[in-house]
């Protein structure tokens, strides 16, 4: 039994905290310099993203290693890389965050829902849950994205569609487990309406979890537009994105390593940054966890 | 002591030798402030054929020093920092883990609180028994076959060979703590622990389990470290004791000085607190109106099957059951687990589907529309019996005591915040705390938060269900009186459900006996325990175990029948229990077929 005296936490606000955690400065470092990169492409990119540069190829036609000019080499077309990163980020971010979110909020939806009501709302929620897991994910999207005029929003919102079942069966999971917890029946009793145990109740202990599922789900994610984009129905080239770039060069992974290489670590990177943030996220605002930190 | 006229043989001998010497033992646990002593300088000698209990509360490193025994701290955070176990030539804290394999499970074994934990539930009782011998006898599987089925015998379960194919879940909890039971002595260990052994198990179970541990004893000659928070079990188990408190050995003696002349504060603090039998005041009997009245209230779980999930069985949990609770009563339900007990307080709250009738205050609970049933919550309050469970971990005090005011729209945030630390005040907390969360609380302090959030709407009837269970013997009492003082005040109603006889026998006015989903005996608590007439009410009392060693218990005729089960086919009715009048309102139930 812990005596309440000890444990005195001075009141701060969550934001303090967060930034005490030296992890999750760095991370959110990170995701500010993607960010801005992204943002300000137009004025601190060196180079047009999409100019063929006469010079950007050696004169037996190869890409250029990263030297004092092209600070990350070319690519196949002989365009500079850094600034196809820099106007990429726009993209994989959109997808990353926008999609990924987006999957999250559907995933996060079903499962609560199916979780907390069980009963034939819960098994026709599941079923179609495991439906949409059972089916190949890819061909769907490509189902999608061709009865769709193409476009990043699209391409999205298709990734959003084909991405919320996994979040949703782990939700799906712990909600119901939660829902048999005592402190819900305590707020049943007490004549709780329903939305109020799920979003003030439920929620918060769903959110570990969420952020969990939300930073994996960002590489895959990235990953999966590329995957679409290669087949020709993501983002149309030549706009760049990083899933992309590694598409186009992965076939000269051998002679041109750093095609494949700075924009892969450009997607761990972006990934590790949120997955970071979210952790500390996590802890600032569980109480359970304060004191600890 | 009953151990030393069972045992004269062992009893007689001047000094028997010394089976496991604890010395100056001192367990730390590291923490981010250093390390922090959970035991300290702890230090007694086990004979052979000695039962010696270690009693104290929560947080008293009781359980600390058992697995330090056993070599099974959780290191490295928690590791012996000082002293010695000498077990025989070796010193256990010296030990390394291989070594200490040999040790552990052959020649000291250990029984745990929770039966169905500790037993594996994917494999057969016979497998985990034939495996656990097989780890330390070199023998063959039919050998060791032959072994377990004898050691089941030995714990006197009934059909020993059926009972080696079926699972931990089949088996009821006090046959599944045999099986613990056998599992330990197979090996005939010289040092069993048994911590809290029978704290999970119902008091008519853990009476039969006490009675098997003693036997066993006696023929084995086994040295018991008895594990337990129960003074009761103490009285009746131990020959000597050590009560500890927070990590220090407070007192050491035989049983009946320590029940006869406790020397320290402490030990006579915890004997004071310790509820018994026959200490209840008699209050003047309650002859308000009725509060809640249940007529005839059934309810029913359908347990479904085949491919179509057709109804194949109902479990019976309440049956015809009827009583009710006047104005600022206190009505108890007693009974031990699975009587259908917690299953009416969650009805009366309307957690559970019910057929026949609840009026709470002359309103029937049938035919409510959402709106009207959300009124019906605001006149009964529940406070349940694990108070970290039932408190949502991620909220501050403030708000889960002021939860039910936002409910009910009761008050803008000021009020409700005034509300809530008043209430703080009331149940016995500072109202300076209502920013903390729950688990920076004690056990008995968050009961309080959930008693101040069930008077937030000062409702007409609060159900304690076991609501003082899970706490320790001095917060117990202390927690009570704070019930009593709080109905004195407000004149709500209680209904008070638990297992635990000597409890309700202290704050209950009107008590209900249930068995099998039915009440079998209904009066005054003097009637009740003055002058119990069913047979079950009889069993249950006589079970109690008294914290008196001098009291001796007559050994009676065990009763090994299996409690019967609840669960009947559709159509099929269980025997009805009609309650005859004896007098003054004293319903004793005769079974009708």
């Amino acid at each position: 039994m812990t005596d309440p005296s000890v444990v005195d936490v001075p009141p701060q606000g969550a934001l303090a905290r967060l930034l005490r955690r030296k992890l999750a400065l760095f991370g959110l470092a990170i995701i500010v310099l993607v960010v801005a990169g992204a943002v300000f492409a137009p004025w601190i990119a060196p180079f047009d993203p999409n100019d063929q540069m006469f010079d950007g190829l050696t004169l037996e036609g190869a890409p250029m290693p990263p030297d004092g000019k092209f600070l990350m080499g070319t690519d196949l077309l002989g365009r500079d890389l850094l600034s196809r990163l820099l106007y990429g980020a726009q993209t994989s971010l959109v997808i990353g965050v926008v999609a990924n979110g987006l999957a999250l909020v559907i995933g996060t939806l079903v499962g609560i829902t199916a979780g907390f009501f069980r009963g034939w709302i819960g098994g026709v929620l599941m079923r179609f849950t495991d439906l949409m897991m059972a089916f190949p994910a890819l061909l769907l999207a490509i189902c999608l994205a061709a009865i769709f005029q193409p476009s990043l929003w699209i391409v999205a919102m298709v990734i959003a569609l084909v991405n919320w079942v996994q979040t949703a069966r782990v939700i799906y999971t712990e909600t119901s487990s939660l829902a048999t917890r005592d402190f819900i029946a305590a707020e049943r009793t007490l004549g709780a309406s329903t939305p109020r145990i799920l979003f003030r109740h439920i929620l918060p202990h769903l959110l570990p979890t969420i952020i969990v599922w939300g930073t994996l789900g960002i590489s895959t994610t990235v990953l999966l537009e590329a995957t679409l984009s290669f087949l020709g129905i993501g983002v149309q080239p030549p706009t760049p994105s990083w899933g992309n770039i590694i598409f186009e060069n992965q076939t000269y992974f051998q002679t041109a390593p750093w095609l494949v290489f700075i924009p892969g670590a450009a997607i761990i990177l972006l990934a590790l940054a949120f997955n970071l943030v979210g952790d500390a996220l996590r802890d600032v605002l569980d109480p359970t966890q304060r004191g600890r930190d | 002591m009953t151990l030393a006229e069972a045992l004269p043989a062992s009893g007689a001998a001047p000094a028997p030798e010394t089976v496991l010497r604890v010395e100056g033992l001192c367990v730390s646990a590291r923490t981010e402030q250093g390390l922090k002593p959970l035991v300290q300088d702890l230090s007694f000698d086990l004979r052979k054929g000695e039962t010696l209990a270690i009693a104290g509360e929560s947080g008293s490193g009781k359980s600390i020093t058992s697995l330090a025994i056993m070599g099974l701290l959780p290191q490295p955070a928690v590791r012996v920092t000082g002293g010695s176990i000498r077990f025989g030539q070796q010193d256990l804290t010296a030990l390394s883990e291989s070594a200490l394999r040999q040790v552990r499970g052959d020649r000291i074994a250990m029984i745990f609180q929770e039966p169905m934990t500790s037993l594996n539930p994917v494999m057969t009782v016979g497998a985990q028994l034939s495996e656990a011998i097989r780890a330390h006898a070199p023998v063959g599987r039919t050998e060791a076959r032959r072994r377990a089925i004898e050691a089941l015998r030995a714990v006197r379960l009934s059909e020993p060979e059926r009972r080696m194919g079926q699972y931990p879940h089949e088996l009821s909890g006090g046959m599944r703590q045999r099986v613990m039971i056998a599992m330990a002595l197979a090996l005939r260990p010289e040092v069993l622990i048994a911590d809290e052994p029978t704290t999970a198990l119902d008091v008519t179970v853990q009476r039969e389990v006490l009675d098997l541990l003693r036997d066993l004893q006696a023929r084995l000659g086994t040295a018991i470290i008895l594990i337990t928070h129960d003074m009761g079990v103490v009285a009746e188990m131990a020959n000597r004791v050590i009560v500890m408190q927070q990590g220090r050995q407070v007192e050491t003696a035989s049983t009946e000085d320590i029940f006869g002349r406790p020397q320290a504060a402490y030990t006579q603090a915890l004997l004071a607190a310790v509820p018994r039998l026959g200490q209840g005041s008699a209050r003047a009997p309650v002859t308000g109106e009725p509060i809640a009245r249940l007529s005839d209230v059934v309810v029913r779980y359908p347990l479904r099957g085949g491919l179509l999930g057709r109804i194949t069985h109902n479990v019976h949990a309440v049956d015809h059951v009827s009583f009710d609770i006047r104005k600022g009563e206190t009505f108890a339900l007693v009974g031990e687990s699975g009587c259908g007990k917690s299953t009416i307080a969650k009805a009366l709250v309307g957690l559970a589907p019910h057929q026949g009738r609840i009026e709470i205050g002359g309103q029937a609970m049938q035919g409510l529309d959402p709106a009207g049933m959300k009124a019906m919550r605001r006149r009964v309050q529940m406070v349940f019996q694990d108070p970290m469970a039932a408190l949502n971990p991620r909220m501050k005090v403030g708000e889960l005591i002021a939860e039910p005011l936002v409910i009910h729209d009761i008050g803008d945030a000021a009020s409700q915040r005034a509300r809530a630390a008043d209430l703080m005040a009331r149940v016995g907390l500072e109202a300076s705390h209502l920013d903390r969360y729950p688990h920076e609380f004690s056990g008995g302090q968050r009961q309080r938060i959930c008693i101040a959030r069930a008077l937030a709407l000062q409702p007409d009837l609060i159900i304690a269900d076991e609501s003082v269970s899970a706490l320790d013997v001095s917060v117990q009492a202390r927690v009570l009186d704070l019930l009593r003082a709080l109905q004195s005040e407000f004149g709500m109603s209680y209904l008070f459900i638990s297992h635990d006889m000597a409890v309700v026998d202290n704050i209950s006015d009107r008590v209900a006996v249930m068995f099998l989903g039915q009440i079998v005996e209904m009066g005054t608590r003097a009637q009740i325990f003055g002058n119990p007439q069913h047979p079950y009410t009889r069993r249950l009392i006589e079970a109690v175990p008294i914290p008196d060693p001098r009291l001796k218990r007559l050994s009676r005729p065990r009763d090994a029948s299996e409690v019967p089960s609840p669960v009947h086919r559709p159509g099929h009715e269980p025997a009805r229990v009609i309650l005859r009048d004896i007098g003054d309102g004293h319903l004793v139930g005769t079974s009708v077929g």
